[in-house]
């Protein structure tokens, strides 16, 4: 009898995980077409429809998720997978410091553990090209990226310190329903680095004048592309096993339509 | 025949000396030069320069510097995120000789928000070493340089958007001295000036963001020695005495506006024009590029406050771009006369000097909501408009501008105080019992700034602690 309840609470454990990564969290986004700042063709890209955390995952997300995969804990973690500042806000394998909030998003996590974190939610990190795609959304227009309040606003989000601290979900959602891309915490995206940036952004230009940089900027007068540069320079900056303060993630799931 | 071949190798021969008597003058190729040991550079805070190199033998030269991203004042109640290179702007200051090789480890400290570099223009390299050295936050990189050129040279960052990062004050200078060091003088400082961008207009209370449009078209609402408006003035002017020869690297960070640096009641015996090898005597101002520096040399003969300005002069006495060189010992009566007076200048009417925003209304879009507020507010624009002829404690300066502190004809009358402050004030008026007939301007103060400042003063030094509202001031205002 009691060997019958531990099964049952047993098998309860093991898919309750998967009951909170039903799509509650999550909002649909319908697909379409778009011209990405920077990349290999700057022309337009097309961006299937998906679904996407309507938050980034959030300290006690990953606490679950650790007491789950103890692979990922602070101190089994493998270094050539997470560097070691990885969860160096942590007190122990399985809880947060004292100062940090439950809520907050999860930060001081590697590429490798937030790629593997979507991956047994049945998710996946999203790309670039689809973060970018949601990200142009403020509270009321899906492509505010010539607004220039919009821009004044997450240019002046990096500029602020300290905003990993704050919890998720505290900034208005955007139009489709996402909250926190902006005014929180960089995030990984799944290839990160698949537009390179050299670190020399002058050289860039040369390389490349579809490439759009600092230097070239008298002929951009869209400040959103300041904001954009940012995060496209930021993620140049970062490899796959760093674990960083300001950087988190959320995760997408792709559509898979029933009648197919 | 014969003697053709032996006049020609005549010849021969005296060319071959000659070139060999010019080549021994010239010194060895940098690139070769051995270096002999390893030693950690001392840095230093602006004004102040490391040690000399003097006749040390070239070395491995180990520089470690973090990059800051950090809050600052930019003036008194105007705050600014700076992005800094070991925690100041301008940031450390490198000092090196010719043919040290440099091993530059460069830190982005774990809070910051955005990936860093560093070019050198002492680099001879790929970006000047930019390319080496993109740092995401919380690590760092490590590349080193050997130090072919000798002179002045700026370094700042080189990430994108590059405008952006050395418009947040990423920039600072690295000195390669030659060999044999730079002669030595008495005194050296470090000085570089930088252009600022933001949200709201000059003078605008609490944290301003950087502002790209007003970068982009090159409209300054600050431009500073050293970071901040003030940084070189009163008791953080920079110093020397009487007699003494004073060495400034003076650098210019940009991003965008070129220096006419100059120094008010000062030649420059010598100046390493552009930060090289060409020394240019008896210079009155000289230019500073965007990204470019110079070393100016003097020696200084009288006791004075020796004003360094940008000479492009709205910068100086309305953004910010001024500082101090106070000189003491003793006077020599042949050179100068006397009647110089510590900080002021005249021409430009009182309390300029320090102060970024007096021909504007300096509107603050942040009223005082509170008593305590009132008087934070009110002291800063005291400092700003008020302290250089009514002084700090109120005292005023006698025979010259009458008391604030204690002041019956303050106490008598608020809204003649108020109309004095709003339009003016000449003629002879008497306080505590003592006459004055001096000038005091029209001050560009908006109404809720007048309030403040008269709160304060009157909730200072023994006054009858009136509070005086911006109602207040707008009745006076209106009635007149």
């Amino acid at each position: 009898m009691n060997k019958q309840i531990f099964r049952l609470l047993l098998l309860f454990l093991m898919i309750q995980p998967l009951l909170n990564a039903q799509t509650k969290d999550m909002v649909i986004i319908k697909g379409g077409q778009y011209i990405p700042l920077y990349g290999k063709k700057s022309t337009l890209v097309k961006v299937k429809d998906f679904e996407m955390d309507i938050y980034p995952v959030s300290n006690k997300d990953y606490k679950n998720f650790v007491k789950q995969y103890p692979k990922w804990q602070k101190s089994k973690a493998i270094k050539l997978f997470a560097d070691e500042m990885y969860l160096t806000n942590w007190k122990n394998d399985v809880q947060i410091k004292d100062t940090e909030l439950d809520n907050s998003p999860v930060t001081y996590v590697s590429w490798y553990a937030a790629k593997d974190y979507c991956e047994c939610q049945n998710k996946r990190l999203p790309t670039i090209d689809e973060w970018e795609y949601v990200a142009m959304a403020d509270e009321t227009t899906k492509d505010a990226r010539s607004k220039p309040t919009f821009n004044k606003q997450i240019l002046s989000w990096y500029e602020t310190p300290k905003t990993n601290e704050n919890s998720i979900g505290s900034h208005p959602k955007n139009a489709w329903g996402v909250y926190d891309l902006h005014g929180l915490v960089w995030e990984w995206t799944l290839d990160f680095n698949a537009v390179l940036i050299s670190g020399e952004s002058r050289k860039d230009v040369d390389n490349d004048s579809n490439l759009f940089c600092g230097s070239a900027s008298l002929n951009a007068t869209d400040l959103m592309n300041y904001a954009a540069f940012m995060r496209y320079a930021f993620r140049g900056s970062l490899k796959a096993n760093y674990s960083m303060k300001n950087l988190g993630f959320r995760c997408v799931k792709d559509i898979i339509k029933k009648d197919q | 025949m014969k003697y053709l071949n032996l006049s020609a190798l005549l010849i021969v021969t005296i060319l071959l000396l000659t070139s060999c008597s010019n080549e021994a003058k010239k010194t060895v190729d940098p690139a070769t030069i051995h270096t002999n040991g390893e030693i950690d550079a001392e840095l230093t805070s602006p004004p102040y320069v490391p040690k000399p190199v003097g006749d040390r033998s070239a070395k491995k030269l180990i520089v470690k510097m973090e990059v800051l991203e950090k809050e600052g004042e930019m003036t008194d109640g105007v705050r600014y995120m700076y992005w800094t290179f070991g925690g100041t702007v301008p940031g450390s200051f490198i000092r090196t000789r010719v043919g040290d090789e440099v091993e530059f480890h460069l830190q982005n400290h774990p809070d910051n928000k955005l990936p860093h570099n560093i070019d050198l223009h002492a680099v001879t390299g790929d970006g000047g070493g930019a390319t080496s050295s993109f740092v995401a936050p919380g690590h760092e990189k490590v590349f080193s340089f050997k130090t072919l050129n000798p002179g002045l040279f700026v370094y700042h960052c080189a990430t994108a958007p590059v405008g952006m990062h050395i418009a947040n004050g990423m920039y600072g200078l690295i000195l390669v001295e030659p060999e044999g060091g730079l002669p030595p003088v008495d005194k050296e400082y470090y000085i570089m000036q930088g252009d600022f961008y933001t949200k709201g207009k000059n003078g605008d209370r609490g944290l301003q963001p950087f502002d790209m449009q007003k970068a982009i078209d090159e409209k300054a609402d600050y431009v500073v020695f050293n970071g901040k408006v003030g940084s070189l003035v009163g008791d953080n002017a920079i110093t020397a005495n009487v007699g003494e020869t004073v060495r400034l690297f003076v650098g210019n960070g940009g991003p965008n506006l070129v220096s006419s640096f100059h120094t008010i009641g000062e030649i420059f015996d010598r100046v390493h024009v552009e930060g090289g090898e060409m020394i240019n005597e008896n210079v009155q101002t000289t230019l500073i590029p965007a990204g470019g520096a110079a070393i100016v040399e003097f020696k200084v003969d009288v006791p004075g406050t020796f004003i360094l300005v940008d000479h492009s002069i709205f910068r100086a006495f309305n953004k910010g771009a001024l500082g101090m060189l106070k000189v003491e010992g003793k006077e020599n009566k042949k050179i100068y006369s006397g009647e110089i007076r510590d900080g002021i200048y005249l021409p430009e009417g009182p309390g300029v000097q320090t102060m970024p925003s007096d021909n504007k209304v300096a509107a603050s879009d942040i009223p005082a909501k509170s008593f305590d507020e009132q008087m934070k507010f009110g002291k800063q624009a005291y400092m700003n408009t008020c302290f250089a002829c009514h002084q700090a404690e109120g005292q005023g300066i006698p025979g010259a501008f009458p008391p604030l502190a204690n002041s019956d004809y303050l106490n008598a009358d608020v809204n003649r105080a108020i109309g004095i402050v709003l339009h003016g004030k000449s003629g002879e008026i008497t306080v505590n019992g003592v006459k004055y007939n001096s000038v005091m301007t029209k001050q560009h103060l908006s109404p809720s700034e007048v309030a403040d400042v008269l709160t304060y003063i009157y909730n200072s030094w023994g006054n009858s602690k009136k509070v005086v509202t911006t109602e207040m001031v707008k009745k006076v205002k209106d009635a007149k």
